[in-house]
């Protein structure tokens, strides 16, 4: 099997505050993994180190045995939704275009081609319909559909995901839990920073559990157990026994 | 009738009109980006900081062009430097380094010249502009058309996006001080037109006139262009037939069209917002 992801020996810090702290995972093409952990335990952070967008401190990325820099055009990356200015003046279908910008190089725009393509990405999320909206008139599910189908557009190998699910409604998150196994079956290689610890049984093959230091990585059965999730929780475990002393 | 009887007569008036135009159309292009992208205080930065280059300029006998370029950027710079390595916020390192810029070009323009041209460069004086000033502000007026164009996914996207801009492998800083050399030239070409005070009401006037009245970039940016031009012509009419300030006229125009668009844009305008309001809560008392 190959490796679509390789991490070895990771750590980022935030002005000498370390957040991960010698993590080190491989993941296969075509598996589906969702990383969880408690707040602070630096997910998002890995994922933001893992492409680059922000400094790690030492560490080696691989996708496909390449640097990040090298396969850019290959992996999609949905951030968490709220970093973006939702009055820009730009259409659903524009957001969703923006997508084969990686393709399209510089100097070049979107033509026919690209346009058709955007379309039937924005039609796999079904929000055609919406495709001459401005961004800020949809809800936060359909939002996040928009988003999804931006990195549909890119044509991706490898697809990040940060949060998508936090505050969107339960048809969004099944239309995009849909499309994201359809995506496996295709082989593509997919990663979720995941929350809702309800579902992650059902969502993923396989967890990454992790609060700065990786914790467990393997099949969803194995991690989802009381003695390997309470190394990861032990402080709100504690908290939670505290409380309930008082109590 | 007389202005365009003038307009035909006088070679003066007709530069005026051609410079004014220009720069209206160059800055609601700039100003479509720099309110996008929330900087509308870099842009009043910019157009103060310009000061001490032209100051240096005159006293080195260059191009007033090449010295406010050089101090626009290096403000620009050192804006980003001071917030991003301090506690101080992004407007308030604003604030110091426009203001510590303005304070010495004006000890400097005092030095050198005489207090007519700090008047005529600080308020513009568009009926006095030299061929070689036409020239040096269509050539930039070229170079500005030509960036935006041919870098418009890019400022697009590190304008909406820039978290994507980056996963992309997209420099944001790069674009950024790009946009910022832009803007300093700009700048520089509006000189004569509105002068350094009033530049900023260029920049973000027209442009957030365009920006109530569509959902796509490239409409704003159409719209914001032909708002400055209307507001250059129009403004410079006021400017002749009264003899007032070009400046002043001008911005007092394209506040006008702002004021307009704020009150009867479709989907924006206060007007047609209450009027629908209203109408909702009709049906609903039926």
């Amino acid at each position: 099997m190959k490796h679509a992801i390789s991490v070895r020996e990771l750590h980022v810090s935030y002005f000498g505050n370390e957040v991960v702290r010698d993590v080190s995972f491989s993941i296969e093409q075509g598996s589906m993994v969702g990383i969880i952990g408690p707040n602070g335990a630096g997910k998002s952070t890995l994922i933001k180190a893992m492409l680059g967008l922000i400094p790690s401190d030492k560490g080696d990325i691989r996708f496909y045995g390449k640097e990040t820099n090298e396969v850019r055009k290959q992996i999609a990356y949905v951030p968490q939704r709220s970093q973006i200015d939702w009055t820009f003046p730009i259409t659903v279908m524009d957001t969703v275009l923006i997508g084969t910008y990686p393709s399209v190089g510089l100097f070049k725009f979107p033509k026919k081609k690209e346009k058709a393509w955007a379309l039937e990405c924005l039609r796999k999320v079904g929000l055609e319909e919406f495709r001459n909206r401005q961004i800020g008139e949809l809800s936060g599910g359909q939002q996040q559909r928009v988003f999804l189908a931006r990195a549909l557009a890119q044509k991706p190998e490898l697809l990040l995901l940060d949060e998508p699910f936090v505050g969107i409604d339960v048809a969004s998150e099944e239309t995009i839990i849909h499309i994201l196994k359809e995506l496996q079956l295709e082989d593509k290689t997919i990663v979720v920073v995941h929350h809702d610890l309800s579902k992650a049984n059902t969502y993923f093959d396989q967890l990454l559990l992790m609060n700065k230091e990786l914790i467990k990585f393997g099949a969803t059965h194995e991690v989802l157990n009381r003695e390997v999730m309470s190394k990861a929780y032990a402080h709100q475990l504690q908290f939670l026994e505290k409380t309930e002393v008082h109590a | 009738m007389e202005f365009l009887q003038a307009i035909g007569q006088y070679e003066f008036l007709q530069k005026a009109l051609f410079t004014s135009v220009v720069v209206g159309m160059i800055c609601g292009v700039i100003g479509s980006f720099i309110i996008l992208r929330g900087m509308s205080l870099m842009g009043d930065a910019i157009s103060h900081a310009v000061l001490p280059g032209v100051a240096l300029s005159y006293a080195f006998g260059i191009n007033f062009f090449v010295g406010a370029v050089i101090t626009g950027v290096l403000t620009a710079v050192g804006i980003g430097y001071v917030s991003q390595n301090s506690r101080i916020k992004n407007d308030t390192a604003i604030g110091i380094l426009f203001t510590s810029a303005f304070a010495l070009g004006i000890i400097m323009i005092t030095m050198l010249k005489s207090s007519t041209d700090l008047y005529h460069i600080l308020f513009g004086n568009v009926l006095a502009v030299r061929p070689s000033d036409m020239w040096v502000t269509v050539g930039i007026g070229v170079v500005v058309i030509v960036t935006v164009y041919a870098f418009y996914k890019e400022l697009l996207l590190t304008s909406f996006d820039p978290t994507i801009a980056a996963a992309y492998g997209l420099r944001n800083n790069l674009i950024h001080y790009l946009l910022m050399t832009l803007l300093t030239m700009v700048t520089v070409a509006s000189l004569q037109t509105v002068g350094i005070v009033l530049v900023v009401a260029m920049l973000i006037t027209p442009a957030a006139t365009a920006y109530l009245l569509t959902d796509r970039l490239w409409v704003m940016i159409y719209l914001a262009a032909g708002f400055g031009m209307i507001s250059a012509i129009v403004g410079l009419y006021f400017s002749f037939t009264y003899n007032l300030a070009s400046g002043a006229t001008i911005v007092m125009v394209a506040t006008g069209l702002f004021l307009l668009a704020f009150l009867f844009s479709r989907k924006n305008g206060v007007v047609w917002k209450s009027l629908r309001a209203r109408q909702k809560r009709v049906e609903l008392s039926k």
